[in-house]
């Protein structure tokens, strides 16, 4: 575990949250998960807990945790907004968050309450280049 | 515990290797109003032989049993404990271990709370059970708390029938949360009035007792139907005397989606209060949310069976201040006299002796009838019951008390509504003779 920053994956399709989560609008919604440097700082997850679709949440309020076998993470909303869908395979398959963190192992899908709020994010360079200030 | 004193000079030269001038100075980064400016106002220190002397004369004050013949339960109950319990529980390795905190290294005291687990919730007929809390009091405040994490409501019904000092626990721990406690009245026959309980889908959970403090036992499965219809209300429900599920349905074959209550009858000397055993126990898919400790059995790379601190990630130590709840510990002494009891006892020993101290109540019950005291309430009860007293019991009470034997509780402090009715409580520890001479004396 513990990937050098030159090994991860940072997809071009997606926006980051110095909090390590990506979204990337999918027609007028949000999906949402945690960047490949989260899963591999987190290690094997084995279980997430996630909001209930309907909820309304802010930006920066905590949505869920992740819990691997060392520590509980928070995860915060990037932007506010409700909930439209929550990822119900993770209920059986929580290792999938490590495996495929942009793809299967997404985590909530959220209908944005204010779009312009999706300014605050940031691409994958300025990211990259907030993890390189954390090495 | 050793206790090892520190001589002036051992304080000198303490301090002086770790460079400070006085004791005071030592303390300095504490706060200074949270410091203490005077000594404490004790009376001077007693040899040995005074403090025997001192010791005697206290416990002359007190109304233990045996020698006192005790009447009394109300959430502490006299149960002879068999030898074999008092004798293991004084073995240095049993009497030292705290609750594990580094805990795989402890592979004897996490499958003796392995084991204890498993018969609680076997007791219980629940799906997971924890490694156990401060009391029973203590349980019923964190099961509510747990229920408003679960559902993420902020207000909780609560039996008035429930043990009027657990109550206050509760009050005490939701004090400061903002959460709120709506009481839910009992009926003239002693059980909780549900027709009372209306905006069930506002409520995170709907707590009764049962055997409830009056003795009653409640209709559980009745209760459940009802809180059910809400979907997300969750079903709490509580216990002072775990012996009654000898006889009765376990609350988990009723509905109930955490029970939590006092282990103290399980083997556990009353100790004048303390200290208890407080049982949690919680459907599974709520086991993330459920306080405390909770032992897993799993394998090794071997394959060879072993034991584990399990879900310690929720734990305070680990997540500080977004912690399950704020128990770190487990009453590990308390929690395996009770896996010795109950493994002592066996399931058939465990309903004999429930048997039995129904019998008894039941007998001191008809007795009392017949000597002017009137049954309070119709619905059916385990070891307690509640009893309105004829004219100048008081007195009586009173006259009891010199004879060495203690005539129940008086309810009027806790209901002002139940002035002169009286809780009885009746265990397999009180002989025929003992319930005939507190008969005599009321008809004397």
């Amino acid at each position: 575990m513990s990937k050098e920053i030159s090994e991860l994956n940072l997809p071009d399709d997606v926006k980051y949250t110095d909090d390590h989560e990506w979204a990337r609008l999918e027609g007028e919604n949000l999906k949402i998960g945690i960047t490949d440097y989260a899963q591999d700082q987190l290690g094997e997850i084995v279980f997430v807990e996630m909001p209930e679709v309907g909820d309304t949440l802010e930006r920066k309020e905590e949505f869920g945790s992740l819990e691997s076998v060392k520590a509980v993470s928070e995860m915060y909303m990037p932007i506010g907004g409700e909930i439209v869908s929550i990822n119900e395979e993770l209920g059986d398959a929580p290792e999938l968050v490590n495996e495929d963190p942009y793809g299967k192992g997404w985590i909530i899908e959220i209908k944005p309450g204010d779009p312009t709020e999706l300014d605050s994010l940031v691409n994958k360079d300025a990211y990259l280049e907030m993890l390189k200030g954390l090495e | 515990m050793r206790y090892l004193p520190h001589t002036s000079e051992d304080m000198a030269s303490m301090l002086q290797k770790v460079g400070v001038e006085s004791l005071d100075a030592l303390f300095s980064t504490i706060p200074e109003d949270c410091r203490r400016k005077d000594d404490l106002n004790l009376p001077e220190p007693m040899s040995e032989w005074e403090l025997n002397d001192h010791m005697n004369t206290l416990a002359g004050t007190m109304a233990v049993s045996p020698e006192y013949k005790v009447f009394l339960g109300a959430g502490s109950y006299d149960h002879y404990i068999p030898e074999a319990i008092k004798h293991l529980l004084m073995r240095s390795e049993v009497y030292t271990a705290y609750t594990p905190y580094q805990p795989e290294i402890s592979q004897g005291t996490l499958q003796t709370i392995y084991e204890y687990q498993t018969l609680i919730t076997r007791l219980l007929g629940m799906e997971v059970a924890n490694a156990s809390m401060y009391d029973g009091a203590s349980s019923l405040a964190e099961a509510l708390l747990m229920a408003i994490r679960i559902t993420r409501r902020k207000k909780v019904a609560v039996s008035n029938a429930i043990h009027p000092l657990y109550r206050r626990v509760v009050q005490t721990y939701f004090a400061p949360t903002g959460y709120e406690i709506v009481e839910i009245p009992y009926l003239a026959n002693g059980r909780t009035d549900l027709s009372a309980l209306d905006n069930l889908e506002e409520l995170a959970a709907v707590a009764v007792q049962s055997p409830n403090f009056f003795g009653c036992i409640e209709d559980l499965k009745e209760i459940g139907e009802k809180v059910h219809t809400a979907k997300k209300t969750l079903f709490v429900t509580c216990f002072t005397e775990p012996l009654a599920y000898g006889l009765l349905k376990s609350p988990g074959s009723l509905g109930a989606d955490i029970v939590c209550g006092e282990g103290q009858s399980l083997g556990v000397s009353r100790s004048f209060g303390g200290p208890g055993l407080g049982i949690f126990a919680s459907l599974n898919k709520y086991v993330r949310n459920m306080p405390g400790r909770l032992i897993g059995q799993t394998v090794d790379k071997d394959g060879k069976r072993g034991f584990v601190l399990t879900l310690a990630t929720r734990e305070q130590h680990i997540r500080r201040e977004k912690a399950t709840s704020n128990i770190c510990s487990n009453q590990g002494l308390c929690a395996t006299a009770a896996t010795m009891y109950m493994a002592s006892l066996g399931g058939t020993g465990f309903r004999e002796l429930a048997g039995l101290n129904r019998d008894k109540a039941e007998y001191l019950k008809g007795e009392l009838k017949k000597v002017g005291f009137t049954i309070s309430f119709d619905s059916p009860t385990f070891n307690e019951f509640v009893a309105e007293s004829p004219a100048g019991f008081e007195t009586t009470y009173k006259k009891l008390l010199k004879r060495k034997i203690v005539a129940g509780l008086s309810l009027a402090p806790y209901y002002p509504e139940l002035d002169d009715h009286y809780l009885f409580c009746v265990t397999e520890t009180s002989s025929k003779e003992d319930m005939d001479a507190l008969v005599k004396e009321v008809t004397s």
